[in-house]
């Protein structure tokens, strides 16, 4: 079998030079996607029957959520696969995805409290849906704080990648946690087995917003990959290159 | 589909709920927008340290 393929992969030279031309397409892509979701969720949805018009935070609450939790797969895996095949650009991808994976989950906690104030009457409780959020947050701020820890590289990368897999514990919990404790979340709306409990009309717009917040991770994954590059390659002749003789026009996207 | 708001009065409230929608997507916003903006501070940095390393290797005559 070819391996060849797998071990370019681990180049962080040939990420670089490939991601130069997805990155355009991608952003583009999640521009337009959110910006067509908040428009359409925010003005033409209808209202909820019962929420009235709280319920529109549900178009950024859902979407990050999805992906602070697909966000620490994203972590978990690079950390598994710079730990078995030592490479560097996997730790590299582990580190980034450490604060957007944080923010994102920022996000879902910070849209949910001023959600559940007008739908609950309270900022928080301690349901294990939120909580167990918190504890991803938590999981998030510890890699990120690992990776500032040592003095050797490789000592942070290997403790935070033992760090993200051990916290993938956390993930099923999060999931099930809407239906192992029936407490004030309320249970998924979307999904994927069976009917799911949303109208059409608030699910398209909802769909597109998911999507589009897919789009985004992947620009922010590749756009601070992309400088964690920089940072650690500044040394190499190709990154000198590409800073000294106006590289810097071509990467600004 | 319709616009679901007599005006933009009527949207900005929500029926009440305005501050807390308009608050969650302005706070959401702040987030993303300061994750895009740090690497593009980042960037101008390295190039600045990468630009004084090369100063130092070969200084200009």
């Amino acid at each position: 079998m070819n391996w060849q393929w797998f071990h370019r992969l681990g180049s962080p030279r040939w990420f670089y030079e490939k991601t130069s031309r997805w990155s355009p397409w991608v952003g583009t892509l999640a521009l337009m996607t959110i910006v067509i979701g908040v428009i359409w969720g925010l003005g033409f949805a209808p209202e909820d029957s019962k929420q009235g018009n709280s319920y529109r935070i549900i178009f950024i609450h859902v979407p990050a959520a999805f992906l602070a939790l697909a966000g620490y797969y994203v972590m978990a895996i690079a950390g598994a696969v710079g730990l078995i095949w030592r490479m560097k650009l996997s730790f590299m991808v582990m580190k980034c995805a450490a604060p957007i994976g944080a923010v994102l989950t920022f996000i879902s906690l910070v849209t949910g409290a001023v959600w559940g104030k007008p739908t609950w009457g309270t900022w928080w409780v301690w349901d294990a849906r939120i909580t167990s959020m918190l504890i991803l947050f938590f999981l998030y701020l510890g890699v990120i704080a690992l990776q500032g820890a040592y003095q050797s590289r490789d000592l942070s990368n290997k403790s935070s990648a033992i760090l993200s897999l051990v916290g993938m514990i956390n993930i099923p919990i999060i999931y099930k946690s809407v239906d192992w404790w029936f407490t004030l979340h309320q249970p998924a709306t979307l999904k994927f087995t069976g009917p799911s409990s949303i109208d059409p009309s608030m699910a398209y717009p909802l769909l597109i917003m998911i999507f589009g917040f897919y789009c985004l991770y992947a620009w922010l994954l590749m756009k601070w990959t992309r400088l964690e590059i920089l940072e650690q390659e500044q040394k190499t002749n190709w990154v000198k290159e590409l800073l000294l003789t106006g590289g810097i026009k071509s990467s600004k996207s | 589909m319709k616009f679901q708001f007599e005006s933009i009065a009527d949207l900005l409230s929500m029926s009440g709920h305005g501050p807390y929608v308009w608050g969650a997507y302005f706070v959401t916003f702040v987030a993303i927008a300061t994750l895009i903006y740090i690497p593009y501070k980042l960037k101008r940095q390295i190039v600045a340290q990468v630009k004084r390393q090369q100063k130092i290797e070969k200084p200009a005559h």
